[in-house]
């Protein structure tokens, strides 16, 4: 199984080509909403990019109230 | 070739197919105006039923397939009513939306839904009555109505149970979580999944493919293996006017119209 550190650094580096951003513009306690500037529509189209690439399912639940990355891979990394 | 665009959506009858396309922004809110348009979808593919083969159902709206009923549409006309009069002016809605559900689910023609992004609660209603539903791997399906108070109105449980295993109905349904294409696919809702933007292309080759079968075989086909639930349906609207009546559903409603985080569908 993965490290939590090498699971945030997939989910930085997924969101970064998700959203065509630099590599590297991304850190792991960046607030996504507010760096990114997501709508509800974006915040489901990275949900289904980060279950699809990981092959798990996370439940809107889980991920609800989280906003940053490293909080993200932690749910994550409880599903891997 | 036959075509008609309106204000929410399109159609398209071109040999022996025909092509729907939702196109009202933000995403397919099924509203009045939508309703009106089925409405005259349905009366416009019934006239052709004995010339058509297959009909697919998409998009052109970027964020998804559908995002279910127009909620503020139905929290303004709710609030501007009596409170008495509320439960009069849903079941008008809901009688509607079930007749051309109705039509479109037991179609003597193929219906295929090709869905992207969001097809939640109204909207997965929409894909259900279809025979056949093709996602993009990036689509997602939710009931997430319990959130505001209510079940399913468009005759989602009904058919969700006639389609899958209950233990994923409840799940769906009791969670209000969205669900992937992948799990999607592997409960059995979705027949086939497409990778991304290919959902329409591959829905159009199926199609293409059903209408090389002898047509009156199809139908009965369609009829033997697609069973229409009438009376769940029936039962349905009743237990959605019980539960509209409360007031709970008028303060969820306000919240879902007033929320601007980024998972509105969740409570």
């Amino acid at each position: 199984m993965p490290t939590l550190e090498n699971t945030t650094q997939e989910v930085l580096t997924l969101a970064e080509q998700h959203f065509r951003l630099a590599p590297g513009s991304l850190s792991p306690s960046d607030d996504f909403f507010k760096k990114l500037g997501i709508d509800s529509l974006q915040t489901l189209e990275l949900l289904s990019r980060l279950e699809n690439h990981f092959n798990i399912e996370l439940p809107d639940y889980e991920v609800q109230g989280v906003s940053d990355f490293k909080t993200l891979a932690e749910r994550i990394q409880s599903r891997l | 070739m036959k075509s008609f665009t309106g204000q929410a959506l399109r159609w398209e009858w071109r040999d022996g197919v025909i092509e729907l396309t939702l196109d009202r922004a933000p995403a397919n809110e099924i509203g009045s105006l939508m309703l009106d348009e089925l409405e005259d979808f349905v009366e416009f593919a019934r006239q052709l039923a004995s010339e058509t083969s297959a009909c697919v159902i998409t998009s052109a709206q970027k964020s998804g397939f559908c995002a279910g009923a127009d909620l503020r549409e139905l929290y303004h006309r709710s609030a501007a009513l009596d409170p008495a009069l509320r439960n009069e002016s849903i079941r008008e809605f809901l009688e509607r939306i079930h007749a051309t559900m109705n039509w479109l689910d037991e179609a003597p023609f193929v219906t295929i839904a090709a869905v992207h992004g969001v097809c939640f609660g109204g909207g997965l209603e929409l894909a259900l009555v279809c025979d056949v539903l093709i996602a993009d791997k990036m689509a997602r399906f939710a009931f997430p109505e319990l959130r505001l108070g209510l079940i399913p109105g468009f005759g989602g449980i009904p058919r969700l149970k006639r389609d899958l295993g209950n233990g994923f109905v409840r799940d769906l349904l009791l969670s209000g979580r969205s669900v992937n294409a992948a799990r999607a696919q592997a409960v059995g809702l979705v027949a086939q999944l497409a990778a991304e933007g290919q959902a329409l292309k591959i829905a159009r080759a199926t199609a293409a493919q059903v209408a090389k079968f002898d047509a009156t075989a199809r139908a009965a086909a369609k009829k033997f293996i697609k069973p229409i639930p009438h009376e769940e349906l029936r039962h349905e609207i009743e237990v959605f006017c019980d539960l509209f009546t409360r007031p709970a559903v008028m303060a969820a409603l306000k919240k879902f119209v007033e929320n601007t985080g980024p998972m509105p569908h969740q409570p």
